[in-house]
């Protein structure tokens, strides 16, 4: 019986321990992936130089997605969109910056309520998405 | 004693399981297959390129709709305006009132009347930008979503507008605005 109050007494405070060490800002920084799969999986590289079209390109793929575009910049060339589904808000940040002469940079990160998108199908999925958008871009379909 | 610890212990198993089965949904970046539809219902193209009248023309319509702007980045044609407004409906509210009274007569409490809805924030964004083809016209393609808050100050409902009817209007108003503008009226 003594050693089971023991347990008890081991078990709390173990619990108060953990309680204690919480602090959840750091909480904020936590990504499940590193930095550079992160990038991988978030970043492709498009055959053009046209930072513009390739911005008004990314804004009608967002509104294809159903995504309300919040802010742009063309200098920084960021585009932030948010959608929902369910109950919950999807936010999305696309920025877009050259890559040497002749390609370009877009980059996408998501999230959706307070949890961030590190999935690699669902950024395959706004590519494609892209991707068609840019077809129809080339092809003067606006 | 033993058992008690046992099932303890399934528990915090249990939950350690059920939250790590987390996992964010999928597939909604998919392109909807009915997107070309939709970029006809929320697209028009205007026969001028004179992107400026179109930008001021498109602000002046919103304000027309009593939106305010709050954001814009002219150099790509982009203006984002909101507007609060109304969104009780009496239907919504009789039913509610009824469904209360109800069941308070039958002896049990209920607040349909907080579920109702109360208000709603309209998000609009707006882009204005030459047709691809020949650069002699301009696309102007807008965007609708919005919020509601029932009157419990609870968010009710979130959800995009595909209404036609609402585009349909919003281009009716920016037609004019246009004529308005030209007019400097």
């Amino acid at each position: 019986m003594k050693s089971l109050k023991n347990n008890y007494l081991i078990c709390l405070i173990s619990i108060f321990a953990i309680c204690g060490c919480a602090t959840t800002g750091n909480k904020a920084f936590k990504t499940s992936e590193s930095q550079v799969e992160l990038r991988s999986i978030q970043t492709r590289a498009f055959d053009m130089t046209d930072k513009k079209l390739m911005m008004q390109t990314v804004i009608s793929t967002l509104q294809d997605l159903d995504f309300v575009v919040r802010k742009a910049d063309l200098i920084l060339g960021s585009v932030t969109g948010s959608k929902f589904l369910g109950n919950a808000v999807v936010a999305m940040t696309v920025t877009i910056r050259p890559r040497g002469e002749k390609q370009l940079l877009v980059r996408v990160n998501a999230q959706i309520g307070i949890r961030s998108v590190e999935d690699a199908e669902t950024y395959q999925d706004f590519f494609n998405a892209l991707g068609k958008a840019l077809f129809l871009a080339a092809h003067k379909v606006d | 004693m033993k058992n008690f610890l046992k099932l303890i212990f399934i528990g915090i198993i249990t939950c350690v399981f059920v939250s790590g089965c987390v996992s964010t949904p999928k597939g909604f970046l998919k392109l909807p297959e009915n997107y070309l539809e939709k970029r006809q219902i929320e697209m028009r193209i205007y026969d001028t390129k004179d992107e400026g009248t179109i930008i001021s023309s498109v602000a002046g319509v919103l304000q027309d709709l009593a939106f305010t702007l709050d954001d814009s980045e002219t150099k790509l044609g982009l203006v984002v305006a909101s507007k609060k407004a109304d969104a009780s409906n009496v239907g919504q509210k009789t039913i509610a009132f009824f469904a209360d009274v109800l069941s308070a007569v039958g002896g049990t409490a209920s607040n349909n009347m907080g579920n109702c809805d109360d208000v709603q924030i309209v998000k609009a964004s707006v882009i204005i930008k030459p047709t691809l083809k020949d650069g002699n016209r301009t696309v102007v393609r807008v965007t609708f979503q919005r919020i509601v808050w029932n009157v419990n100050k609870q968010i009710s409902k979130v959800e995009t507008l595909n209404d036609p009817e609402i585009y349909q209007k919003f281009f009716n108003g920016l037609s004019k605005a246009i004529f308005l503008e030209a007019n400097e009226i």
